[in-house]
């Protein structure tokens, strides 16, 4: 089953994989940085919406974006600490960053797990069609129970944090809205 | 009959609640609140014949929260009217607190419904040539609350739901969110039984089905027993158990069991369904 909320593109930018590519490249959009103040911009932006990355995955990920072309960086001299790393977007980062922008993201998911199961358990013998839509039935309402938790406790100033559970709210009505049909259909 | 809702020179008064205080302990073997078997209602009109409900066993305990989902036409509405006798059932049993309702005259269930059970519909159903507050105390006035009592009520229900500053206002002039916390508090101003409620947030923007779900989560914490048919999944997932029902018949009833909660909280939201 594909994500919630996230479109496969935004997924690899900043998704299951633990990508954080694009993001980083729109921050350096903005303006030069380094590692840590790239960890600490993602974090005040979306507050508790997104897991954290770490800082390693941070700096192996802007030394990936040098090696592809997409960011460039220099050593800046500190008086009482090492030298920080400060990277900067290239021309070409820009043009990545646009591209991924723009292009429109993936629509409604088309292939879904447990249609698949429900389609194909009953004709092999294996469930019937019927328990099937009830246990996946139970199991959205307790991710539902969860969530509608989630959002009662969510911080009111944490917009995207907010936006986020109502957008997985939403998706997870739909899909109890289809299941619906398919009883109607199905069984 | 209302209860003492501030004992006196006792405790400070507890947070006031929308419905009743926690419910007392059900005693080993005492019938449930609410229970119907093998219930059935057929309508028949210029020869068709209709078969909405087709042998319904139901239960609901005190204090326990039920919602009943199904496809449109699967007899959820019908169900509900029926146990809460705005419609007679074609055959099978009604019990609520104990006796057998469904026997009752019409006047009789008339008065059993308004001391034991509230009503909230979509669609509000307030009477519009009524204020606010007339609408609120209207059915302790019939239930034989005297008007200061039914005054009382109303105020303090009025002010757990955040819309005292509408009690002199005409129904028609409140927004719809506005309009079903009204309907709320009628239906809890005789602190019934039990709460039947038909998609009450059926026709409210998310903001305001988010207040009306709020206020639901805190009268069914107050013990307040709710039976309640909704095509919404945030609220049914609110609920001890959900009720499937398909065709006329029962195909699903079980608690909702919440997933566990992961350790980043919202963070998790997303790969909760990976």
């Amino acid at each position: 089953m594909l994500s919630v909320n996230l479109s496969e593109g935004a997924r690899r930018a900043y998704g299951g994989d633990g990508n954080v590519r694009l993001p980083l490249l729109a921050l350096l959009a903005k303006e030069p940085a380094h590692g840590y103040e790239l960890k600490l911009a993602l974090e005040q932006t979306f507050g508790q919406a997104y897991p954290s990355p770490n800082i390693g995955q941070i700096y192996v990920t802007l030394k990936r974006l040098e090696q592809d072309g997409l960011v460039r960086s220099e050593d800046v001299e500190q008086t009482t600490r090492p030298n920080k790393r400060v990277y900067e977007l290239t021309p070409a980062g820009r043009d990545a960053l646009r591209a991924w922008v723009s292009a429109p993201c993936d629509g409604p998911r088309v292939r879904d797990e447990f249609f698949i199961k429900l389609i194909l358990a009953p004709m092999a013998g294996l469930a019937d069609r019927m328990e099937l839509m009830n246990s996946q039935r139970r199991h959205y309402l307790g991710i539902m129970r969860n969530l509608t938790e989630l959002q009662a406790d969510a911080d009111p100033a944490d917009t995207p944090a907010r936006l986020l559970i109502e957008g997985a709210i939403l998706h997870l009505q739909a899909d109890l809205d289809w299941l619906e049909r398919c009883q109607e259909e199905l069984v | 009959m209302r209860r003492q809702r501030h004992p006196r020179g006792g405790d400070p008064p507890v947070t006031p609640r929308p419905g009743r205080l926690p419910a007392p302990p059900e005693p080993p073997g005492a019938p449930p609140l609410l229970r119907a078997s093998k219930l059935v209602k057929v309508y028949r009109a210029d020869g068709v014949t209709v078969e909405a409900i087709r042998g319904v066993d139901i239960e609901l305990a005190i204090g326990e929260f039920v919602a009943i989902m199904g496809p449109s036409g699967s007899g959820k509405s019908t169900l509900l009217h029926v146990l809460g006798g705005l419609e007679p059932a074609t055959s099978g049993e009604i019990w609520l607190r104990g006796q057998r309702a469904d026997r009752l005259s019409t006047a009789a269930w008339a008065v059993l419904r308004r001391q034991h059970i509230g009503f909230v519909f979509q669609f509000f159903n307030l009477l519009s040539n009524m204020t606010v507050a007339d609408n609120v105390e209207l059915p302790a006035l019939l239930a034989g609350a005297t008007p200061r009592q039914a005054r009382k009520r109303r105020e303090e229900l009025l002010a757990e739901l955040g819309i005292a500053d509408k009690a002199g206002a005409a129904p028609a002039r409140l927004s719809g969110g506005e309009q079903q916390r009204v309907a709320l508090a009628r239906a809890l101003a005789n602190e019934p039984s039990v709460l039947l409620a038909d998609e009450p947030t059926g026709n409210l923007d998310s903001s305001n089905t988010r207040d009306v779900l709020r206020l639901l989560r805190r009268a069914h914490a107050g013990g307040q027993a709710i039976l309640m048919v909704t095509h919404d999944a945030r609220v049914a997932s609110l609920a001890d158990r959900v009720i499937n029902l398909f065709d006329g018949m029962v195909a699903d009833d079980a608690k909702v069991v919440p997933i566990p909660r992961t350790v980043n909280g919202v963070g998790d939201v997303l790969e909760m369904r990976g």
